[in-house]
């Protein structure tokens, strides 16, 4: 909401200037966002009187006007204005003047002709497009009255005003009108508002010889009042009024509407004007829609409407839509003689849904949503009727129509000094609660630490104890109010077992070189379907911003690969990366999705660098696979974790993929992406890593237990196997641990070796094996036996040979 | 020749010629050679036999004083070998310790995981569990028990992904903290809670907005808990977060969950509170909304908002990442330039 300073100092004594009341205000009641002032960055922009007008002998469109600027002799001036005429008043930029954008005016010669100085249209010296009367919008502006030549335009139009834009949240929609910033501004200071209510003369009809009005639901329109307004001339504002309604960023249109206009301002009370004329039927119903019934709104659109929609019609056919847009059917326009003048409360959520519906939000509409004050809506229709018949000449009929009305009634709160200081941590006094009281303008009375507490309709945002609560620690000062910390019982502040897990595997993942990316939960539906480790329904919003963001994830790589690709369009081609976070599967007729934390990764280029010693060192399988083992270690795991070949997942490479089972339960995979899959997608060779914690983090681990250091020191064998190139590290590791006996320790894989010296059909794998004994030094029978037991049943099970 | 005579002879030729040697194993030959069973001294006194024996005990002084002479030459001439030697080695093995180190790869957790990190240590510090809660959330828990029932205005503020009538994307951590609310066993002791996690709201991706972005709510409910604590409770977490010399102020607001509502605001970090570009010149920057808990909030967990109240806050790790480290694209942290995100690897 724009403030004016100015009219606001018309309302309630305010003690500080502009700045001051800002920062204050946005201290104890309402942000104030910004503060402006049109007439910054201007000068000498003066109000001229043009004399005479000739036409420019160079020119077809310019003319050459003569204007008395309140100086010695009148100006010569250059105009190409389409509206320039004889004795208008208009705005003039002398030489040395500075208009918006910080143009500044020279003297010069225009086509040969001197011009000392520029009359100005409205745009020229900074007005928004939207504030400008459409009359003057292609040309120059023309003042509707006689203004001493050579004032000070800026202070005339209203600009050397200071605009406060307070933002109103949506529970202070009490500031949505100039009274109750009075009152906010009042209460700050502890000065009582003065209005000024001038009383109405009835000069008219009985309004009942012109009008019945009826509505069909009151829950639709709880208060309905409606007055006529007889032989009204219907014309351009005065500019007192202009100058108020753009200084509230309100385009002027004519006298009647911008009346409805500026008593929504000044009362926060929206109001529509119709022809009474063309509404034909001296008669208007309140009802809802019907189905496909359209109206013309006023913008010129038309719309099809449901009977979720209020609408006023002429007992017939809807002329508006009721609190969002009035129809163009019953407009006001230079011919209208009869004015119909409506001051309403609407159903907030119909109002709001209308306007959301039709893209019609306006500010009378948003005034609707947030309620208005019952109490006031008389008021307002009074007083623009009597504005109507002032400014447009006109005979107000006699009475109101109100077919619903609202009696307001004061808010009675019962609220102890105890309960305030209470919940404020203070230690007020009964007389300092009181004062504040009394400064907001509710009513008060105390007795014995009981506040009894009237709330007047202009604060409906006022229901609870919470709301006084409210207003006392904002009037005594937030800045005030002492510092504590929370006297409780103690209680315990600790991670939960999950969140400590994830954040150890974060920690992990770290240490191993990855950095932490966070990537977007809502990804492209292609995107949420790859790379996922258990078959899962999509999960969509029901209305995305962009296709890039309406499926919710099922994989984390999809993130990552969108990461890499990222960097590498940067030139960063050595990346090491890792998310955590959620997927979102579902299956069968869920319908909310289950939610799983994942880890993954992606690793692409040299994992170690090329530097002066050594050289670089590509990141290939094993360097992947060898982050997710030493990830997994670190749980403890109870069931042995096992990677199988897997070639099930298209964007995989067939060859180098292994899925990896906790037991028998798929928790996650590793490997690279498939060759032509990096092909499509523009990503360099990358490995992948996907994990499933859920099933981790809920499977049995082991515990430690302490074991002192080995007394006896252990012997080590080594074995060379030539074996068929299809048997797999992990059968011949699985004999091993089978057949090695009870002093085995450990088992080294140290060379695997496949071409020449060697059958085509086989590979060499060779292992340490390390035996210990607790209780003495293995004695080397002991160790030949078992190392033989080992060998012997790797040759009869897997066919090796030694070599 | 006297023995006496072939003794000096015999030291005076030597003497020399260890200062001479090269090597320590040619000294040693030397040393063998002369000091040895058969090396010439050993013979001189084996020729002593022949002697008066008035003679004998001088000529085997001096004998014993030759040999000791030339075995402290020789010792000396090793030492002196051995400490070249040495030299020679560290001359051979010195390189130029300005050559770099070796690199150790070392990821880095993302700045915004960072900032979460930091709170939820502070928190627990201060006795508040760390509660997670699903991203796909329900209407009724999003909105309806935080005093936001359908067409209230309020629900403008956060715009929504909706999956269907009943859920949605949650667009705050809040939801977290009615469903704490709604099972706390309030016998057993206040609540302190803050519920950190990802949330999303029906924006378009710009410079400062962002359709996924993080909150930390907090959450303290007890029988006495005053607004004054709010203040010192938030006090304390900027002056942790944003350093010890800032000060905060609290202006009304409103969320629908609270009343009395509040923004709050840090004193500048880049100015001490002068003013400069940051704070928009006025030396104050919002960091964060809070309030008491509205009685409603509290009656729809099943809460008597009569004997209980609390103070609830709500911050944005992004938000604290962006003005704690000067960033000003909120973008950058779900881009994840490596470049970026790396230069959080030290403490800041
Ligand atoms: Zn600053």
């Amino acid at each position: 909401m724009d403030v004016s300073y100015a009219w606001l100092q018309e309302l309630v004594d305010v003690p500080v200037a502009p700045t001051e009341l800002a920062d204050k205000v946005s201290r104890t009641g309402i942000e104030v966002e910004s503060i402006k002032r049109y007439a910054d960055g201007l000068k000498k922009i003066v109000v001229g009187h043009v004399l005479s007008l000739e036409p420019h002998p160079d020119s077809d469109h310019l003319q050459i006007a003569q204007v008395d600027v309140g100086e010695d002799e009148p100006r010569q001036i250059i105009c190409g204005a389409p509206n320039v005429g004889k004795d208008q008043y208009v705005i003039v930029a002398l030489p040395g003047a500075r208009i918006a954008d910080n143009v500044k005016i020279k003297k010069g010669k225009i086509r040969g002709v001197e011009s000392l100085g520029m009359i100005c249209a409205l745009q020229e010296i900074g007005y928004p497009e939207n504030v400008v009367p459409k009359a003057y919008a292609n040309g120059i502006y023309v003042f509707n009255e006689a203004i001493k030549p050579g004032s000070d335009a800026l202070e005339v139009l209203g600009m050397n005003d200071t605009i406060l834009d307070f933002e109103i949240t949506p529970n202070r929609a009490d500031a949505l009108g100039m009274r109750g910033v009075a009152w906010e501004v009042g209460a700050t200071y502890g000065n009582v508002p003065h209005f000024t209510d001038e009383s109405i003369q009835e000069s008219g009809q009985p309004i009942t010889d012109l009008l019945t009005a009826e509505v069909a639901d009151a829950k639709d329109a709880p208060s309905y009042q409606l007055r006529v307004v007889q032989n009204v001339q219907v014309k351009e504002s005065p500019l007192w009024l202009q100058r108020r309604l753009w200084n509230a960023g309100i385009r002027p249109t004519n006298n009647i509407v911008d009346i409805t206009n500026y008593i929504m301002l000044a009362y926060g009370q929206p109001m529509h004007a119709f022809d009474y004329d063309k509404l034909g039927t001296g008669k208007i119903t309140v009802r809802r829609a019907t189905d496909k019934e359209s109206l013309t709104t006023l913008d010129g659109n038309d719309h099809e409407l449901n009977d979720q929609d209020i609408v006023i019609t002429n007992g017939k056919i809807p002329v508006a839509l009721a609190g969002v847009m009035g129809g163009l059917s019953t407009e006001i326009t230079e011919s209208s003689q009869t004015v119909v003048l409506e001051a309403a409360d609407f159903a907030p959520v119909n109002i709001r849904k209308t306007a959301l519906k039709y893209n019609l939000r306006s500010q009378a509409s948003s005034r609707f949503e947030k309620g208005i004050d019952v109490g006031s809506i008389n008021q307002a229709l009074d007083e623009a009727a009597r504005l109507v018949a002032e400014l447009g000449t006109g005979d107000i009929a006699q009475g109101v129509v109100a077919p619903t009305n609202i009696k307001a009634e004061d808010t009675i709160i019962n609220i102890t000094l105890d309960r305030i200081n209470h919940v404020l941590g203070t230690e007020l006094s009964a007389e300092v609660v009181e004062k504040i009281f009394n400064q907001l303008g509710f009513g008060t009375r105390q007795e014995d630490g009981l506040f009894t507490v009237s709330i007047p309709s202009r604060r409906w945002d006022i229901a609870i104890e919470a709301d006084l609560v409210e207003e006392v620690a904002r009037i005594y000062g937030y800045d005030d109010l002492p510092s504590t910390l929370p006297t409780t019982t103690l209680t315990l502040g600790a991670l939960t077992p999950v969140q400590a897990r994830l954040k150890r595997s974060r920690q992990l993942l770290e240490g191993a070189g990855l950095t932490q990316a966070i990537t977007y939960g809502l990804t492209s539906p292609e995107k949420a379907s790859r790379f996922m480790l258990h078959d899962s329904l999509v999960t969509q919003v029901s209305f995305p911003m962009t296709t890039d963001h309406q499926t919710l994830r099922m994989n984390l790589v999809s993130g990552l690969l969108d990461t890499i690709a990222y960097n590498v369009a940067r030139k960063e081609t050595d990346l090491a990366l890792y998310e955590q976070g959620r997927v979102f599967v579902k299956t069968g007729d869920q319908v909310r999705p289950d939610e799983r934390e994942y880890i993954a990764g992606a690793v692409t280029g040299n994992v170690q660098l090329k530097d002066w010693q050594q050289p670089a060192q590509a990141v290939d399988f094993f360097t992947v696979k060898g982050i997710v083992e030493s990830l997994l270690a670190d749980f403890s795991l109870v069931s042995p974790i096992n990677f199988e070949a897997d070639a099930s997942d298209d964007n995989m490479h067939p060859g180098q993929t292994a899925a990896i089972f906790l037991g028998t339960d798929k928790i996650g995979m590793v490997g690279r992406l498939h060759p032509a899959f990096e092909k499509a997608q523009g990503l360099p060779a990358t490995f992948i890593f996907e994990l499933d914690l859920e099933p981790l983090m809920a499977a049995d681990k082991t515990e430690i237990i302490a074991q002192p250091a080995p007394k006896f020191p252990s012997v080590t064998r080594d074995m060379a196997l030539l074996v068929d190139k299809q048997v797999t590290n992990a059968q011949i590791e699985v004999v091993i641990a089978a057949h090695g006996g009870a002093f085995l320790k450990a088992v080294t894989l140290f060379d695997v070796y496949a071409g020449k010296g060697i059958a085509d059909h086989q590979k060499s794998l060779a292992y340490t094996l390390t035996y210990r004994r607790d209780d003495q030094t293995l004695t080397e029978d002991e160790v030949n036996a078992a190392f033989d037991q080992v060998l012997a049943h790797l040759i009869e099970e897997l066919n090796v040979t030694i070599r | 020749m006297d023995l006496k005579a072939k003794l000096e002879a015999l030291a005076k030729q030597n003497h020399d010629r260890i200062q001479q040697i090269g090597t320590l194993a040619e000294l040693n030959d030397v040393r063998i050679n002369l000091l040895g069973k058969k090396g010439p001294i050993t013979e001189v006194l084996r020729g002593m036999k022949d002697l008066d024996a008035q003679e004998r005990p001088q000529v085997g002084a001096f004998a014993n004083k030759i040999r000791d002479d030339l075995t402290e030459a020789i010792q000396s001439r090793k030492e002196q070998l051995e400490q070249a030697q040495i030299q020679q080695q560290l001359a051979a093995e010195t390189i130029d310790v300005t050559l770099p180190g070796r690199p150790i790869q070392r990821g880095t957790s993302h700045v915004i995981t960072q900032i979460m990190d930091d709170l939820e240590e502070f928190f627990m510090g201060m006795g508040y569990q760390v509660v997670s809660g699903p991203e796909v959330e329900e209407d009724h828990y999003n909105f309806e028990m935080m005093n936001i029932p359908a067409n209230h205005p309020a629900r403008d503020m956060q715009d929504t992904f909706y999956i269907n009538d009943e859920l949605l994307m949650r667009t705050h951590t809040s939801p977290v903290q009615a469903r704490t609310l709604e099972k706390h066993d309030f016998s057993k002791g206040p609540l302190k809670m803050i519920s950190p996690g990802r949330v999303y709201r029906r924006d378009t991706d710009d410079a400062t907005h962002s359709h996924q972005f993080h909150q930390l709510e907090g959450l303290v409910v007890d029988k006495h808990i005053t607004l004054a604590d709010l203040k010192g409770t938030l006090l304390a977490m900027v002056r942790h977060v944003f350093g010890a010399d800032r000060e905060i102020r609290l202006r009304p607001s409103y969320f629908p969950f609270t009343e009395p509502s509040v923004e709050v605001d840090v004193t500048c970090f880049r100015c001490g509170g002068v003013g400069c570009p940051v704070c928009k010149y006025t030396g104050w920057i919002e960091v964060l909304g809070a309030g008491m808990v509205h009685p409603n909030v509290l009656r729809a967990a099943g809460v008597d908002a009569d004997v209980y109240g609390g103070f609830a806050f709500g911050l944005g790790p992004d938000r604290f990442a962006m003005l704690k480290y000067g960033i000003d694209d909120i973008r950058s942290f779900y881009q994840n330039d490596l470049r970026f995100l790396s230069q959080f690897q030290r403490e800041g």
